[in-house]
Formats: C-alpha cells, structure tokens, sequence
C-alpha cells in the first residue's frame, strides 16, 4: 500500500487556448491538513475540480490509496471518498438541516416508499454534535449563519465517509468565532484520520492549521513544504517568482490636478475608511485580493452602489452622486470586470454599443442622427482597431478583445475625464491585450485620470505610475513609481496581511 | 456571408410566407374568404388585437409581460359607460379623455409595482392587475352592459371609408389608424433614442443601467404606452360593438397579443421584435379565426387550434433561440 491518501502524477489539464495546469503533482498523506496556496488564477481551482471528477485532465494520473483512478464525474470522485466544500456552499436554504444533510442519500421506512425521518433526524443531529454543533436539526438551513450552513455541508461529507475533504476559501464569509470553530472541527477530523486539503488566501491561517503547505504559480507546482520549514516571506516569494515580461509599453507622461479625491468612503461590511486621491495624466493601479473591496470602491464612487458615509471631490469639488446616470455627468467612466453581464448588450449592434451611454447626445430633433452615429462608430472601429466585419455586427459575435474595445469606446464617446478600468484584460489575449495598454496610455498622454484595478500583478507594476493595495476593505498602502521600488513582493505582502513601510 | 444573409431574410420572412400559404389553402378551402368584403372583415376583426399587440410587444422588448391588457381594456370602456349612466356625461371628448386616462394609469401603476415596489417579475404583479381590473369593471357599471354612446365616440371603431351600400363594406378606419400607428411604432422603436433604450433595457438591463440609463424610468413609460394603447383599443371595442360589456374582462385578449408578438418574432427573453412582424401575427390570429368560422366550425374547434398556434409559436421561439445560440458556439469555434 502507498504511502500517500491521495497522489497527482503529471496531471495536465488544458482548456482552448490556456493550459490551466501543467505537469501537475500533489501528494495527500492520510489525516493531514494539507494547505494549497497561490495567487488568482494560479490553477488552485482547476486542480480542485479535477480531484473531485468535474474536469477530466489530458495527462498524467491520479491514485488514490495506491491504485490509480480516473474519475468521469463528480460522483465517482465522492464515491472514492473524496468530498468538496466549495466556497459557495450548495444548500437549499428552505429545507431542514436534516434534509440538506441528506439531500441525495435518504434513508426510507423498512420495505416502505416512506422517509424514516425518525432515524435522519438522529444521525443528523448527531454527525451535526460530532462536529461541535448542538443544533435542531429540524429548522430550516437557511435560519443558521454560514459558519453553520458550511458545517452542513461538511457532514454531507462526513456521511459519505470521505478520506479526503477539500475545502476551497472555506473562512472566507466567515465572522472572527465562526472561524474558531471551523478550525476546532477540520483538527478534530484529522483526529478520525480524514485528510484535509485546505485552500486559503490567508497566510496566518495556513501556518496555524497545516501541516504541510503547497504552493501553486501559473498552473504548476512551485513546493511542498512542511510548515515550520516556512515563513510569510518565503511563501510569497514562491508565489509571485515570476520573471516580468515587457510586455508593457509603458510612456512617462506628466501628472497634472487632482481628478478625484475620495474620503472616508465607508460600506457596512465592505468599506473601510477608504481615502485616495488620483490626478489627471496617470495611471493609477489598484491592486488588493480578489474580495478586497477594489471593484465595490470604485461601484460605489461611480453610482452603482450606495455607500453609508464618505466625501467624493471631483476636480476640487465635493459632489454627491447617486446613480451611474449621476456619475457620468460628473464626467466618470466605469469599464466594468463582468463585460457580458454589465458592459454590453450582447443582442444589440457595435453601433448601438458605442453609443449606450450618450444616446440622447446622437440625436437631431426626434429622431437618431444616424449620419453622425454612422461617422462616430467609423471612428471608433478604426481608432480602436475593433475587428468587426461591419458596424452592424451583433457584439456578442465579437471576440473577447474585441467586445473589450468596443466597451472602451463607449466610455470614450462620453467625453469623460475619469476613467475606472476594472481587470481591463481579462480574459482577452496578449496581443489584445497590448493594444488596450495602448489606448490608457493615449488617454493619459490626453491628460485624463486613469484608474486600473487588476489582479495582475505584472499588469499593475508595468502600467502603473502610483499603485494603492487594499485588502479586506481597507487601504493598505500607497507605492509610486517615481520614489519606490515597485515590486511584486512588497505588493503581495501588503496584499496579503503585512504592512507597506 | 451570403448563406447568413438568406436564412436572414429568410427568418424575417418566414412569418409572412406562413400568412400567404395560410391565406392561399383557406381560399382552396372555401369561396367565401377570398372576397373584397371578407379581406375587409379580417381587418376590422384584426384591429383590437392589433392595438393591444403593440401594448404587449413594447413590453415583451424588455423581457416583461402584461396580462392586464385586456382587462384594462375593457375597465377603461367601463368607465365611459359609468360617466354616461352614473353621472349622465355625454361629452365625448371628457368620456375619450377619460378612457385615456383610465388607460394611462392603469399602466403606469404596473410599472410603479414592477419598479419601485421591487414585485419580483410582471407576470405576478399584471396578474394580480388583471384581477383587479376585471373586477373593477364589473363594479363601476354595476355588471349592467353599457349602450348608447355619443357617435364620437364610437367613430374610431364603427366607421368605414369608400363604403357603397348593397356593395363594397369599406375600409375600417380602426385597421387604417392601426397602421398609422404601427409606423409611429416603427419610427419610435427604431429611429429614436428612447426607443433603442428600450431594446437595450430588454436586453441587458445592468449594462444599460451602468451605462448611465435609467432603467426604471424606461419601464415605467413601457407600462404606461401599454396602458395607452389599451385605452384606444378600449375606443375600438366600444365602436365595433357599440356596448361596453364588463364580463368581456376576461376574454383572452393577453393571451392573442402575446402569440401575435411571438409569431412576429419577439421573445419571452426580450431585446428583439419589431412591429410589422407583430402585424403579421396579429393578422394570422384573426384569418384563423375568420376562416374556421367561414368553414362553419364550431367554438371549441377555434379554440383548439388558436391553442395550439399559440404553443406552435412559442416552440418556434424557443427552437429559433436554441438554433442561434448553437450557431454562435460553432462560430466561436
């Protein structure tokens, strides 16, 4: 028999056009907890779902208790005794704890087409006890916290007696003492000999919990380590280690004013205090964590979102602004992370795209001045180098840089003065990808005030001329081109629970 | 790039050639339909439907829907009776305003309940609206069948141009005000900017939002036009029948504009239909209509098949929608 609970040999898996994971390995020894670290997009997620059957890799095998394993769904994965707590929890929120505990595994009457929910009621109070959970079992899920609704799902696990329970960010939307009791629970699994594989973001968590940690970069396998063989720094440099590409055509342009100041902006439970300024003819980088609070800033400043208190000054002056409508009069652009879902009308044509957001400013009299609507989108097309067969196109048969540039061009045809770019190259590619670099820099060189959140780092450190890095709410810390270092570690620490000096 | 632009036009068609080759096996069928004074009837008996067809429509382009339409029709003919019973008003212009009004209101309240009061989606609240309204109008005239309206009023429904006596019925002047709206429609929906809003709101109601467009606004005036043009097929009902009757609350007036909309080409999904093909639509309902009849079918056979049109066009909405998405996923590739 093999030493190791679960083993990953040269496992590949690859999606059109990326390698999600390569030449992957991963060795689970039975009843440890085994934390899995890296940056987004690092390739956590992919080997999380080809352990539990949802991806089938290319390459390599996967063995489990010595014997090798290829799962082709989900249930065969559970069947071989690995479970997942994902960070979105799967529980019907109206069903009894009972219920959701044994959603797909009832227990009928003997020789009865009836639930004995006699018996389900015991053995769920009772996983529920063994996990440190005191609770009627009756009520509905949805009635507990989410530190209880995930210890539902971690007895979904315990009843199909998983050796190994993976669990994705599980602290994530958990509160200081739910956090505490999870921690109690995963130690007292190891002692029942369950195997944990602990995926976090939180440093201080992984060196509390783990006995051995792995860290992922950009697909691959970075180390293994014990715990107390690590410290913060050795782990964040194994995680960012990357070479800088120059990839960035980055051009020095000379700051002017002040474009916008924001004060003391506070959301209940997701803004902290969160003061920056950010002047005409730079780019100003926002970098943080996934969940750090960057996109809900800039959601709130820009209208999208209400906030509870704070003071936004654009050019000098204090204004209130309560609805997108609200900020693009104040002369603001907001090019959001979700292009499908919030950027574009799919359905509708790049020309009518270009102009969503100044539609009324395109008329003459009643009617559409289509001559100046033809010209403007003619313009845009060739400006932007939109590839597109005609400007009648239907956007959602663009490809992904394509539809970027036509969301660009929208903001452009506002006029605005402030530009807020949201993970501007996600998901488009390298070449795509240079060609938007170019278009801020036009704007900078324009001298209006650009603002990027990314959670790229080479991105941020390349385009930026001062960087703000926010985690959990907060501002952590300002860097600047011009007097620091910009570097990936110092970013990540701050990122990542340190403190900039 | 030229096979794309044939299925193109050819799914713009498609409805059109569908009307013909229903219009060609009636008149095989029986010799009655094909006749001058029968072509006008279909026209006149497409007139109401056609007006709440463009109510519906407007909505459906924004991924809603208004079950209230008829029943808003026919409170807003109630409370033109209820003014010249209960209070002896024969004014025509205050019993039209008042129509009008009734209308309007009806509509904007759908859409201050769909918007402002956050119900979850149109289907609940119109639903809910339709009720009301049914018993509404059953109240405001005490379940009496109103009759003897001013001649102004029942003009827009009762007359007809070029008419010769013993001959040639004329053209209904509901159908040909019908059309000037639907090109007023067609002006609206396609040449202005509030009426490309409106695709948008339909079809990415967030993007339009955070594009600096007010979505609630947007679907407040949409509920509202729909009112509207309830209150004027309310004008139409009275003049066709000279009565306002409140028991006619409950005829399937929703459920005609609803297949007219989808057979022309609109969606459940919203940001598409235009208006002519909603013409067609509504004209095939009623050529349906008109020939079983002729064919001297019964009732029940008319419902039947009307029913299962309307299940016919909606498979074909979903078909059309899984075809495009399946092309989109081989064009990607």
């Amino acid at each position: 028999m093999s030493n190791y609970l679960v083993e990953l040999k040269g496992v590949t898996k690859r999606f059109p056009g990326v390698v999600a994971m390569r030449n992957m390995s991963l060795q689970i020894r039975p009843g440890e907890i085994h934390g899995l670290i890296g940056e987004n997009g690092a390739g956590k997620s992919t080997l999380i779902k080809v352990l539990t059957g949802v991806h089938i890799p290319e390459e390599g095998s996967i063995y489990i208790e010595g014997n090798k394993v290829s799962f082709k769904n989900p249930n065969e994965a559970a069947t071989a005794g690995i479970a997942c707590v994902y960070q979105e929890l799967n529980i019907v929120k109206l069903l009894s704890v009972t219920d959701n505990i044994f959603i797909n595994k009832a227990i009928n009457k003997k020789g009865s087409p009836f639930l004995d929910y006699t018996k389900m009621h015991e053995i769920a109070h009772e996983v529920m006890l063994s996990l440190g959970q005191d609770i009627a079992v009756k009520k509905e899920c949805g009635s507990y916290g989410m530190g209880i609704q995930q210890m539902v799902e971690i007895a979904k696990a315990v009843l199909i007696d998983a050796k190994l329970i993976i669990m994705d960010e599980p602290t994530s939307s958990l509160g200081e003492k739910e956090v505490e009791q999870l921690m109690k629970t995963v130690r007292s699994l190891k002692e029942k000999g369950i195997a944990i594989l602990f995926v976090s973001h939180k440093l201080e968590e992984l060196f509390e919990l783990c006995d051995r940690v792995t860290v992922m970069r950009d697909g691959e396998h970075i180390l293994t380590k014990n715990t107390d063989e690590l410290d913060n720094d050795s782990l964040i440099s194994a995680m960012v280690g990357r070479t800088l590409d120059n990839q960035y055509p980055k051009i020095e342009a000379e700051p002017g004013t002040e474009a916008l100041r924001v004060e003391h902006l506070n959301s209940a439970g997701v803004l902290r205090d969160v003061s920056f300024h950010a002047n005409h003819g730079e780019i100003l980088g926002f970098a943080g964590l996934v969940g750090a609070g960057r996109t809900e800033t800039f959601r709130a400043v820009f209208g999208a979102d209400p906030y509870d208190s704070g003071e936004i000054y654009i050019n000098g002056e204090k204004v209130v602004i309560k609805s997108p409508k609200a900020g693009i009069r104040c002369g603001m652009a907001f090019l959001t992370e979700d292009r499908k879902g919030q950027g574009l009308v799919l359905s509708q044509s790049v020309r009518t795209n270009l102009i969503l957001s100044n539609m009324r400013r395109c008329t003459k009299g009643l009617f559409f001045d289509e001559k100046q609507i033809d010209q403007l989108a003619e313009e845009n097309i060739s400006d932007l180098k939109i590839k597109t067969p005609t400007a009648d196109e239907v956007v959602g048969q663009l490809s992904g840089g394509n539809q970027q540039k036509v969301v660009i061009g929208k903001w452009i045809n506002t006029n605005a003065d402030i530009y807020i770019f949201d993970e501007p190259t996600r998901g488009i590619d390298v070449g795509a990808k240079v060609e938007v670099y170019n278009i801020m820099n036009r704007l900078v060189r324009a001298g209006k005030c650009v603002i990027m959140i990314s959670s790229e780092l080479p991105e941020i450190i390349g385009m930026s001329d001062r960087v703000i890095v926010m985690r959990e709410g907060r501002i952590m810390g300002e860097l600047s081109r011009k007097t620091d270092v910009l570097n990936q570690e110092i970013i990540m620490k701050a990122a990542w629970g340190g403190e900039i000096r | 790039m030229k096979t794309k632009k044939m299925k193109d036009i050819l799914g713009k068609v498609a409805p059109l050639l569908a009307l013909v080759l229903l219009f060609i096996v009636l008149s095989l069928a029986t010799e009655k339909f094909f006749t001058l004074n029968n072509m006008m009837n279909i026209l006149r008996q497409t007139a109401v439907n056609g007006l709440i067809s463009a109510a519906m429509l407007v909505v459906l382009i924004t991924a809603g829907i208004d079950l209230s339409v008829g029943a808003n029709a026919i409170l807003c003919a109630c409370m033109m009776g209820m003014l010249k019973t209960s209070f002896g008003i024969t004014n025509s212009l205050v019993l039209i305003l008042v129509c009008i009004i009734t209308g309007v209101f009806i509509g904007f309240l759908n859409g201050i309940l769909l918007t402002k009061m956050h119900l979850p989606h149109p289907f609940v609240s119109t639903l809910g609206m339709k009720n009301v309204l049914c018993g509404l109008a059953l109240f405001v005239v005490s379940t009496k069948t109103i009759s003897d309206f001013p001649a102004a009023v029942t003009f827009l429904g009762s007359s007809n141009l070029f008419k010769v006596s013993g001959g040639f019925s004329g053209i209904p002047l509901c159908f040909i005000v019908l059309i000037l709206i639907y090109i007023v429609y067609h002006f609206f929906l396609n040449k202005t900017a509030l009426g490309r809003m409106i695709y948008c709101v339909g079809g990415n109601p967030e993007a339009a939002r955070l594009s600096g467009i007010n979505s609630d606004n947007i679907l407040i005036f949409v509920y509202s036009l729909s009112g509207f043009m309830c209150s004027i097929a309310a004008l139409v009902i009275v003049g066709r029948s000279a009565v306002a009757n409140p028991s006619a609350a409950i005829s399937p007036y929703d459920t005609d504009a609803i297949a007219a909309c989808i057979i022309g080409g609109a969606s459940f999904m919203g940001g598409k239909g235009t208006i002519w093909g909603t013409l067609i639509g509504a004209l095939m309902i009623s050529t349906i209509r008109n020939g079983l009849t002729l064919l001297n079918t019964s009732s029940s056979v008319q419902y039947i098949v009307i029913g299962l049109v309307i299940i016919a066009a909606v498979f074909i909405d979903v078909t059309r929608t899984r075809m495009e998405a399946k092309a989109k996923r081989l064009a990607a590739k």
